[in-house]
């Protein structure tokens, strides 16, 4: 159906690149959204004031900004940092770093609310009931919290990971090698656009399936045991 | 920061602000054109029409939209058909291949966002509807519909925003929105962050004024509140 005419092997590059961008921005984008939802649940005004403008701006601001914003204004701002400390030769900023503390950023906006709705849904007299037999806070959050936070917050996460790993194209536009950048390659020697772009497209809805599989499956096993909430 | 370059840059960037808006109503209105449809085929007694509706779902919400907007804009013109066809003038535009690249993926969200809606209908309603003799289009005009809005509105005035925001990849494809605008200006100047800055803010306000007028619709319908 698709003759590649031998560029299967850049493609397969190219999703590999697409792959480790998506992975490392929802490592960082993991710990972004816990920060954020502590922040956001924090006695300090100050930390929710914070948390409050970070996740307005990335939900109200159009990702490509963001990605442009970063690699380009991030050089600036991280040369100059670097100046006043007094380090003084160039710092240059690479596309998938850019490309990574964007995305990261952006999921960690949406898993602050998703995290802050989750353990908000927990009953706050288990955790007093924790602390009454003697549980550590360490231990309260592990055994008690973490279990119940992850089940109720596992369909939002899965969800935004949807989003990113499909905002991930939007990197090429700063020149990340990644599966846009290969088929625009691809397609500037072939001349034959719709064959490679729809090849493109068929590899990104092989991964968001493939994703939508295990969140399932990573649903099916944090609600085992959960009567009445079983994931068709 | 040089603030001079950024009230400079601002009414070049408002410039771009007509062709955002632009593009994000007709997307919205031609989106919502295809969900209604569509969302109706998903639920539809004959498979093939259910299983078209699927596909079609399925792709645009599977795939990312900068390719749906490439595959539009670069990939039609590999066909010696449609290079010769009367869409042509067309779909050679940068701005008609985008609308219809947002206004199909648009479309597929929202589709999704209606058929909960209408699934979330109770259905002894829809037997009583038909019981006193209604028909089908009667029931679902006074029936389904006002309670699918009612139930479907949070949802799709989420999407809009998501619109404005999915306008941005216009600039991709050479058109002059306000991501447009502000690339051509951050690489003229060398003055990224001030350009960028102006242009988040644009964007800020936007999605904020359109979730305040979510807000009022969503406010205007609901029952629980009192009438006068």
């Amino acid at each position: 159906m698709f003759d590649l005419e031998g560029f299967g092997h850049l493609l397969l590059q190219g999703t590999l690149m697409t792959i480790q961008l998506a992975l490392v921005s929802l490592a960082f984008g993991l710990v972004f959204g816990l920060i954020g939802a502590a922040m956001k649940l924090s006695r300090f005004a100050i930390l929710r004031v914070l948390a409050g403008i970070y996740t307005a701006l990335i939900r109200g601001i159009p990702e490509l900004m963001v990605i442009l914003f970063v690699y380009y204004g991030g050089v600036i701002l991280l040369n100059n940092l670097a100046g006043w400390l007094g380090y003084d030769s160039y710092i240059d900023v690479s596309a998938f770093a850019a490309g990574v503390a964007a995305l990261s950023l952006t999921f960690g906006a949406y898993a602050t609310e998703i995290f802050r709705s989750a353990i908000r849904t927990v009953p706050r007299n288990q955790i007093e009931a924790a602390r009454a037999i003697g549980m550590s806070p360490g231990t309260t959050f592990r055994r008690i919290l973490l279990p119940q936070v992850w089940r109720f917050a596992l369909p939002g996460l899965g969800n935004t990971f949807l989003i990113i790993l499909k905002e991930t194209a939007l990197v090429s536009v700063i020149g990340l090698d990644e599966l846009m950048r290969k088929t625009d390659i691809a397609v500037g020697y072939t001349k034959e656009p719709f064959t490679f772009f729809l090849f493109a497209a068929l590899i990104y809805l092989g991964m968001t399936a493939f994703v939508m599989a295990v969140q399932q499956r990573l649903e099916r096993r944090a609600n085992r045991g959960v009567a009445g909430r079983v994931t068709p | 920061m040089n603030v001079n370059v950024m009230i400079e840059a601002l009414p070049d960037l408002i410039g771009g602000l007509w062709l955002t808006l632009g593009l994000v109503a007709l997307a919205l209105i031609l989106g919502f054109a295809i969900a209604l449809p569509t969302a109706l085929a998903r639920l539809s007694a004959w498979a093939p029409l259910r299983w078209i509706a699927f596909a079609y779902v399925f792709f645009f919400r599977g795939t990312p939209l900068l390719v749906q907007i490439f595959l539009i804009y670069y990939g039609l013109s590999q066909f010696e058909a449609i290079r010769g066809s009367v869409l042509w003038p067309v779909l050679r535009e940068p701005f008609w291949c985008t609308l219809i690249a947002l206004a199909l993926n648009t479309g597929a969200y929202t589709a999704e966002v209606f058929r909960g809606g209408i699934l979330s209908v109770a259905h002894n309603q829809i037997e009583a509807a038909r019981a006193i003799g209604m028909s089908p289009a009667t029931t679902f005009r006074r029936i389904i519909w006002p309670q699918t809005i009612r139930q479907a509105l949070p949802a799709y005035g989420n999407e809009t925003i998501l619109m404005v925001k999915a306008s941005s990849l216009a600039s991709t494809v050479t058109l002059l929105d306000i991501t447009g605008v502000a690339r051509t200006l951050a690489a003229e100047t060398y003055m990224p962050i001030e350009i960028y800055t102006v242009a988040a803010m644009i964007y800020l306000a936007l999605t904020f004024a359109m979730s305040q007028i979510i807000h009022f619709a969503e406010w205007k319908m609901d029952i629980t509140r009192a009438r006068p």
